[in-house]
């Protein structure tokens, strides 16, 4: 587990502008919090906790207040998953990063603020490692076990791996009786 | 119980509750119908593939509406692209739209501009739609009493594919906004915004959709009640809304996708009856703020929580933390690379750069109050100060005013529309180290450049800190 100790992580912070550029899904993993990592001449930052090399191949970060906040950047979601982080625990999201997150099979939990005090604690003065559960939907670390909460249509998603338009497509029927129903036509109409 | 406004939209564009939902888990998703969806060149590549990938067709072309704007060259457009990624990404769009017969506004059209300025200028946006696009400023269209919000890439592809989107239903919240400023026009509504998200915290918002209400909100111009909901996300929340009126009425008339004479009317019949909160409606939570005696708003920090009253100083960490262990360390870091001594006076604090620009603040009435404060001054020697417009439509109504003049005699660069110097995804950028006064939505760390150093302010206030080369209280002026 990476201890981000970090209030409003932003999504320019996660993955910077200049990287936006790219007409791909992945190959964002190296650009992870860039600006954070790396100074003006590309050489590793040594007080950002990524660089510590004790913290290298973790798959969880821990972090807290609104991660994800600004920007709807799907590009976050890939550079942290990139990176190989698979989850993500925090005392709260951004909501279109929240969302993102379970596109690309990444796991955001968000925990009480008293969880989240215990995990620092724990991952400051030692180096456990925790294991999660998405099925039972329990972080087992330091002989705890804490619960924690996921809507049951996101967690099908994660753990089935659903293609949701192909999903969604299967309403077809319902789509079409909707947009024959006066609400959308006389809306749309205007434009065709 | 009545319905809010927000409750009436969403209500009218459920196609489908998911089975979770009706099998009674209350947090369960919903397949909402999206009326109309805006398209740029940074979040939509990706999506574009995996249809083609996957063989899918874009179920409804004709409700989508793309523009490049993000890493457009504000500069002249008869140059070529110097950015062979940016390029690339331009091209790129330009070759999806076509191959998926989609609408296009490039770099070359009189119409191209930032997608939140073309929306509104096109009468593409309408009152009572759902309106999506993949930025999360989306929430600017909510001014019409549309629910808009920003989706990431994966929902671009799904809205393409599917013209819907799933969506689980936020909470609502009701921002009452009482007084009428004295000091009138030095007090815009880009100083309420930051008032309001100083208040409720970058967070405050999340998991809502926020309506703001008020005399103050009815007598505002449409775009001015853009530029409040255009940042509402700066407060967390989805989506902002403002009940349409005969504001929002008078100002569909004429565009080009909106509907024309006896249509229009039916539908401002129906709109005028149908989209306001009912009186008895019930909000989740409700805030109240009164802005008789509001100042110009000003930020110091690296959040848009982080404002402070042009009369006021520069804030030590234990003031804005008032006992928050997180947000002083926030604070700390916040002063440090803003190099920043808490105590100073905000109108000490000099900028090298002034940027007049962006979705929030780009639109013909940011930029003639702005020009009413520059009119006859020059801007300062030690400044250098830009005006990019929101749309080629923008600069071209402001150049058959005159403003282009009156902003180049001062001193200021009148540029070509695009997102320009708000991102720095293009070659406008702040330096290492260069503090900026600028009319745009966010001032994290390096959000305007690597190292770079912004206050967000409204447009009279950046005109004014371009004159002096220092914040000054531009009410001082008016």
């Amino acid at each position: 587990m990476i201890p981000l100790d970090m209030t409003n992580v932003d999504t320019d912070q996660i993955i910077p502008k200049q990287f936006l550029k790219l007409i791909e899904k992945s190959g964002y993993g190296g650009f992870l919090f860039y600006d954070r990592r790396f100074d003006h001449d590309g050489k590793p930052k040594n007080d950002f906790i990524l660089n510590d090399p004790k913290f290298e191949q973790r798959q969880i970060l821990l972090t807290r207040d609104n991660f994800g906040c600004g920007s709807s950047r799907e590009h976050a979601v890939w550079a942290l998953f990139d990176y190989g982080i698979r989850v993500v625990i925090a005392s709260s999201f951004a909501d279109i990063f929240y969302n993102n997150c379970f596109k690309r099979g990444l796991l955001p939990i968000y925990l009480s603020q008293n969880d989240i005090e215990f995990l620092f604690s724990v991952v400051n003065n030692s180096d456990m490692s925790a294991e999660i559960s998405l099925q039972k939907q329990i972080i087992s670390i330091a002989g705890k076990k804490i619960n924690f909460n996921i809507d049951s249509t996101r967690k099908k998603m994660l753990l089935e791996g659903i293609d949701e338009i192909g999903y969604t497509l299967g309403f077809e029927d319902q789509i079409l009786n909707y947009e024959k129903s006066f609400k959308a036509a006389d809306y749309n109409k205007y434009l065709v | 119980m009545g319905k809010t406004l927000f409750d009436k939209v969403w209500d009218s564009h459920v196609v489908i509750d998911d089975e979770s939902k009706n099998a009674g888990d209350a947090n369960g998703p919903s397949l909402m119908y999206v009326d109309r969806h805006l398209v740029h060149e940074v979040t939509s590549p990706q999506a574009f593939a995996s249809l083609k990938q996957t063989g899918r067709q874009v179920r409804h072309p004709e409700l989508t509406i793309a523009t490049t704007d993000h890493n457009v060259s504000t500069e002249n457009r008869t140059l070529p692209i110097v950015d062979s990624v940016s390029k690339m990404q331009l091209e790129t769009l330009a070759r999806n739209c076509r191959e998926f017969g989609i609408t296009i506004y490039d770099i070359n059209s009189p119409e191209q501009g930032i997608v939140h300025v073309i929306g509104p200028e096109l009468g593409f946006t309408l009152p009572g739609t759902t309106i999506v696009c993949g930025d999360s400023h989306t929430s600017t269209h909510g001014a019409f009493g549309a629910l808009a919000f920003g989706i990431g890439t994966s929902e671009v592809e799904h809205v393409l594919a599917t013209q819907c989107i799933w969506m689980y239903k936020p909470k609502s919240f009701l921002i009452n906004i009482e007084g009428n400023p004295r000091k009138n026009h030095a007090i815009t509504s880009k100083d309420i915004i930051l008032k309001i998200i100083r208040k409720i915290g970058t967070d405050g918002g999340t998991g809502t959709v926020i309506e703001y209400r008020g005399d103050m909100i009815s007598r505002l111009s449409m775009e001015q009640r853009m530029t409040i909901c255009n940042m509402s996300i700066e407060g967390g929340a989805r989506a902002g809304l403002i009940a349409p009126d005969e504001t929002t009425f008078n100002y569909l008339k004429g565009r080009r996708y909106a509907p024309k004479e006896s249509e229009l009317e039916r539908l401002v019949k129906f709109w005028r009856a149908n989209l306001k909160s009912d009186s008895n409606a019930k909000f989740d939570r409700v805030e109240t703020i009164n802005v008789t005696d509001l100042a110009p708003q000003v930020t110091w920090g690296t959040n848009p929580s982080m404002v402070a009253d042009i009369t006021d100083s520069i804030p030590s960490p234990e003031e804005f933390a008032q006992g928050d262990e997180n947000k002083m360390k926030l604070a700390v870091r916040a002063l440090e690379y803003m190099n920043l001594e808490p105590g100073t006076p905000l109108t000490d604090l000099h900028v090298d750069r002034v940027f007049i620009g962006s979705c929030t603040n780009s639109r013909l009435e940011d930029l003639i109050e702005a020009s009413l404060v520059v009119k006859g001054r020059k801007v300062s020697a030690e400044v250098r100060a830009m005006v990019v417009p929101g749309s080629q439509k923008v600069k071209s109504d402001a150049e058959k005013l005159g403003l282009d003049t009156v902003f180049k005699d001062s001193g200021f660069e009148w540029r070509e529309s695009g997102c320009s110097m708000c991102l720095g995804m293009n070659p406008d950028i702040l330096l290492p180290g260069e503090r900026c006064a600028s009319t745009s939505n966010r001032n994290f760390e390096g959000r305007q450049g690597a190292g770079g150093r912004t206050h967000l302010v409204s447009p009279i206030m950046a005109a004014a800190c371009a004159i002096e080369g220092h914040f000054v209280d531009v009410r001082d002026w008016l």
